[in-house]
């Protein structure tokens, strides 16, 4: 029987509790105890991105995050980016993938979608080689990497107004 | 499975310290090593989980006196971001760039990487040019004792380290570059990415007409621990940096390393890269 732990956390934006195993990942957390199945279980040992998340503000592979590290920070998942009008920014890179072709099969896209509005928060200004350095962490399987990167690219330049 | 029969988050080192005079803990931070490593089966947990995030006297990073302080909590992107490391110690920053992939440098921190005593560890190599010190606490009848090493002689096999079981790394500290001293670091990997070290080189030392000294050189993944390279060193030093001792510098640098054949590379491939790639850094240290 394993060791159960209570936490309390900041989720999308709304507060909330949940009772995890204390060696539980993150992502385990989100896809069976909370129910949001947006983040995407790829490869379990942060190699590939699927899983990406944002906490406090940064980017990391939920994955490799131990859900009771969670206590006490804002956790934001692809669902709670979806879900933010003022940015206006979830729509523009929702638009952009779209425009661009950027979704294939999709399992990498929620993961892409997280780390390049975490890479356009830290480098509003990063062009095309930023950021292709900005999603290295991130894989996807289809190749479809020239559309995926021209979309960010087309969202940072409409952010800069250029 | 697990034998977690409790879990711990201390908010201060005195608590941490209690938590571990019986030893049998597992200390969590970034996590980025602990999760995987858990999950596959090679890292069995102990009796407590201990999360250290929330300890203040681990975080920070400052200068006192001649010495500059990282604390164990430091991520590797807060390392790439601080003006002190950026201005004193730029072959750390350098050594950051190459580290895994954004997400992983959000998460994972400096005193997990020593920690986790990978031959391969990616900060490991600028730290032992740098003559960094590893600084250990612990707690015993009440009395909170400290102690201080090399963090070459930290090392003792592929994870394993001279920390006690009751220990805490609560940080670096390395001293100043000297006026003149330069730093190189190089890491050959197959893709930029999230790439473990196939070999890893970093070259230290004080710069003074066209010769380097004080020279510290170390290597990673050619043996089960990162090494200080003393044999190369000592035909380094000093030497006026021209083709004939360079070439010499780097044959030395060949037959000092004793790597394995791994998936990665074979041990022949890993001396011809320690080889080649001191060569090249050497000669890019002449024409600096």
């Amino acid at each position: 029987m394993s060791l159960m732990h209570d936490i309390a956390f900041t989720l999308n934006g709304v507060k909330r509790g949940a009772t995890v195993r204390v060696d539980m990942s993150a992502l385990d957390m989100l896809r069976e105890v909370v129910g949001l199945t947006g983040t995407k279980y790829g490869c379990g040992e942060g190699e590939c991105g699927a899983c990406t998340i944002q906490v406090d503000g940064l980017s990391i592979n939920s994955c490799l995050m131990f859900a009771v590290d969670c206590h006490g920070r804002e956790v934001v998942t692809i669902e709670g980016l979806a879900d933010d009008p003022a940015s206006g920014r979830a729509a523009a890179l929702r638009d952009a993938f779209v425009e661009h072709g950027a979704v294939q099969c999709g399992f990498c896209t929620p993961g892409m979608m997280m780390q390049a509005s975490h890479l356009l928060d830290k480098h509003p200004h990063a062009d095309e080689a930023g950021i292709k350095r900005g999603i290295e962490g991130n894989i996807c399987r289809c190749t479809g990497y020239k559309k995926i990167v021209d979309a960010i690219v087309d969202v940072s330049k409409q952010e800069r107004g250029a | 499975m697990t034998d977690i029969q409790k879990y711990f988050a201390p908010t201060s080192l005195d608590q941490a310290l209690d938590c571990l005079r019986d030893g049998d803990v597992t200390i969590l931070a970034g996590g980025t090593d602990l999760m995987p490593q858990s999950q596959a089966g090679k890292l069995r947990f102990k009796r407590t989980l201990m999360n250290i995030r929330r300890v203040p006297e681990l975080i920070g990073v400052a200068r006192q006196g001649g010495d500059i302080c990282i604390g164990a909590l430091t991520t590797v992107t807060e390392l790439m971001d601080n003006a002190l490391v950026q201005r004193h110690l730029p072959v750390l920053v350098d050594a950051c760039d190459h580290f895994a992939s954004d997400q992983i440098r959000n998460s994972a921190t400096l005193g997990g990487n020593i920690c986790n005593a990978s031959p391969a560890g990616d900060t490991l190599i600028p730290l032992l040019v740098l003559d960094a010190r590893v600084e250990l606490a612990s707690k015993n009848k009440g009395r909170l004792n400290w102690r201080s090493l090399p963090l070459a002689e930290f090392f003792t096999g592929p994870g394993k380290t001279r920390r006690a079981p009751n220990e805490l790394l609560v940080g670096v500290r390395i001293p100043l570059p000297e006026p003149g001293g330069v730093a190189y670091f190089h890491k050959f990997g197959t893709r930029p990415a999230l790439d473990i070290s196939t070999i890893s080189i970093g070259i230290a030392g004080t710069l003074r007409r066209g010769a380097l000294f004080n020279v510290r050189v170390a290597f990673g993944a050619v043996a089960p621990t990162v090494v200080r390279a003393p044999r190369t060193e000592q035909a380094l030093e000093g030497q006026r940096l021209d083709p004939h001792s360079i070439a010499q510098v780097a044959e030395v640098a060949r037959d000092e390393v004793t790597p394995i054949d791994d998936l990665r590379a074979s041990a022949w491939y890993r001396k011809e890269l320690i080889h080649n790639m001191t060569k090249r850094m050497l000669d890019h240290v002449a024409h600096a």
